[in-house]
């Protein structure tokens, strides 16, 4: 037996007897992991295989990542809508030779032998003994280029849990995602149940679940929680406790937070599918104190040209690919590339190394600017990004959803940039504004930002 | 709209979001020389790229760019032609 154990063996010293993990479609009862698997008679058929786990519905998944960890030699996890262009060299690095598949979306051109449906119910099967550390196979949220895979084990990822009392979840993220991922260890863990959106389920109809269901602790991406402040359905939870990462999380957003749920700890963590969970600010401001920085610990953190560096042991192992980079340096250290700024003795997280928008010159942070917009009364959520212009380079330009989507455009167009002047650098305010209904996602739940 | 129509609109409408103040847009109006800056011109011909669909500035030479106000509205009714 691994030394931090299965998943299987979590759930059976900590759930209690009413813990599910469900979404709309699917539930899955903690209680029965011990005696049913999704892939029933056929459970022990994965044992030391490198399975690649591609199910739409998240109730499945986790039944499967259940049942797997431990017997399967690896598991990839992929998130929902991979096309095979993605799939097929993913499944390449991790040496797939198995497949869990979904009926609804059965993943044909993966030429491997060992191929198993995930249903639920669980259905009784004969159990393999748990032998190995199954290797956790996880995609980082980069959108553009192939696939970077990061390998994690039961152990990394549950290094930033520790025992909690009953706590009924919810998440915005895909559990395929490491922020979701974090949320269903935590829920397992925290012997209570998680509840999670459907496919294509519409975020008005997954917080009124959650609500019903009576979720404490909840988890999204700052743009997450931005679209369900202004779904006018954030009202539908009372959460004891939110949590927010993947994303800078800004003060206004955190203000916003504290005034819709004036009862919870509002936290934002700083993980990354390469780095893990590296701390958590619980404090209600954007960024982290400086005093935070250097430390002998386990986690250290350090700034290297800019950009925080994070030593802990709960980042990936490595990457998999035979060009893969190296994940940290000679000592240890993890480079995020996201950049910081210290200012009055706090860190302030200014955007990604490579993200900056650069007009004549001077350097734009969208994520910066994005802030400012964001703390404007009419702006519900914004993204900046880069025009290119023959004169400059590029400009700025701000894609803005509004409260009121019925505002009158123009006097608040002359408004917003007016504001926005008053307070950044004439070269970072936006050179151009467009209204939008709504704005680009990637399917890990942050802004788009590649196109 | 004319283009020379389209162009005086653009640089009121830039003016009054970069808070300054434009001389009068005659034909011999010197582009340089009214005190605008890079920011102020950028912002200007990504707005006219928008309005007149295109954008002489990305594919003429430096030798070619207009000088004064009337080489301006020259400049945009060539590739308008």
């Amino acid at each position: 037996m691994p030394e931090a154990g299965t998943l299987a063996s979590l759930i059976a010293r900590s759930a209690r007897s009413e813990g599910v993990v469900s979404t709309r479609d699917y539930v899955l009862p903690l209680d029965e992991v011990a005696r049913g698997s999704p892939f029933g008679e056929q459970r022990s058929a994965f044992a030391g295989h490198s399975v690649v786990l591609s199910v739409r519905d998240m109730a499945k998944a986790a039944a499967a990542l259940i049942d797997l960890d431990g017997t399967a030699r690896r598991i990839l996890l992929c998130p929902p809508g991979w096309e095979a262009a993605k799939l097929a060299p993913a499944a390449e690095l991790i040496g797939a030779d198995a497949l869990a598949f979904d009926e609804e979306d059965p993943q044909t051109a993966l030429a491997v032998e060992v191929r198993h449906p995930v249903r639920l119910p669980l259905r009784a099967g004969a159990a393999a003994s748990p032998t190995l550390e199954t290797e956790w196979v996880l995609p980082t949220s980069g959108t553009i280029g192939p696939p970077k895979l990061a390998v994690h084990t039961l152990r990394t990822l549950m290094g930033a849990i520790a025992p909690a009392p009953l706590q009924q979840w919810a998440t915005f993220y895909d559990i395929r995602r490491y922020g979701g991922l974090q949320i269903l260890l935590r829920a397992l863990a925290g012997r209570g149940s998680l509840r999670l959106s459907g496919v294509d389920e519409e975020i008005e109809s997954f917080l009124a679940r959650c609500g019903a269901s009576g979720v404490t602790h909840v988890s999204g991406t700052p743009t997450h929680w931005r679209m369900a402040l202004f779904s006018g359905a954030a009202s539908r939870i009372d959460p004891e406790y939110v949590r927010l990462s993947g994303e800078i999380a800004d003060d206004a957003l955190l203000a916003r937070l504290a005034a819709a749920y004036p009862r919870a700890q509002i936290e934002h963590a700083y993980a990354s599918t390469e780095a893990g969970v590296a701390f958590e600010v619980g404090d209600g401001r954007a960024g982290f104190p400086s005093a935070w920085l250097g430390g002998e610990g386990p986690i250290a953190l350090k700034i290297v040209e800019g950009s925080l560096r994070v030593r802990t042991p709960r980042r990936a192992l490595r990457l998999l690919g035979a060009d893969a980079p190296a994940l940290v340096d000679e000592d240890d250290f993890l480079d995020t590339g996201d950049l910081i700024e210290t200012r009055d003795g706090r860190c302030h997280f200014i955007g990604r190394r490579g993200g900056i928008i650069n007009v004549g010159g001077a350097k734009v942070h969208p994520e910066e600017v994005e802030a400012v917009l964001n703390a404007l009364g009419p702006v519900r959520a914004s993204r900046v990004f880069a025009r290119s212009n023959p004169i400059t380079g590029a400009i700025v330009v701000a894609e803005i959803v509004l409260n009121d989507p019925v505002a009158r455009h123009e006097t608040l167009a002359r408004e917003i940039l007016a504001a926005a002047q008053q307070r950044l650098a004439p070269h970072m305010a936006p050179a151009q504004i467009r209204f939008v209904a709504e704005l680009p996602m990637t399917a890990a739940g942050k802004l788009r930002r590649d196109r | 709209m004319s283009i020379r129509d389209i162009i005086i609109e653009e640089f009121i409408a830039v003016a009054a979001q970069q808070d300054v103040t434009l001389p009068p847009l005659n034909d011999d109006f010197e582009l340089m020389n009214a005190g605008l800056d890079s920011l102020f011109f950028a912002i200007l011909v990504s707005r006219l790229e928008d309005a007149t669909g295109n954008d002489p500035f990305a594919t003429a030479t430096a030798a070619e760019f207009p000088r004064t106000f009337g080489e301006l509205v020259a400049f945009y009714e060539r590739v308008d032609a």
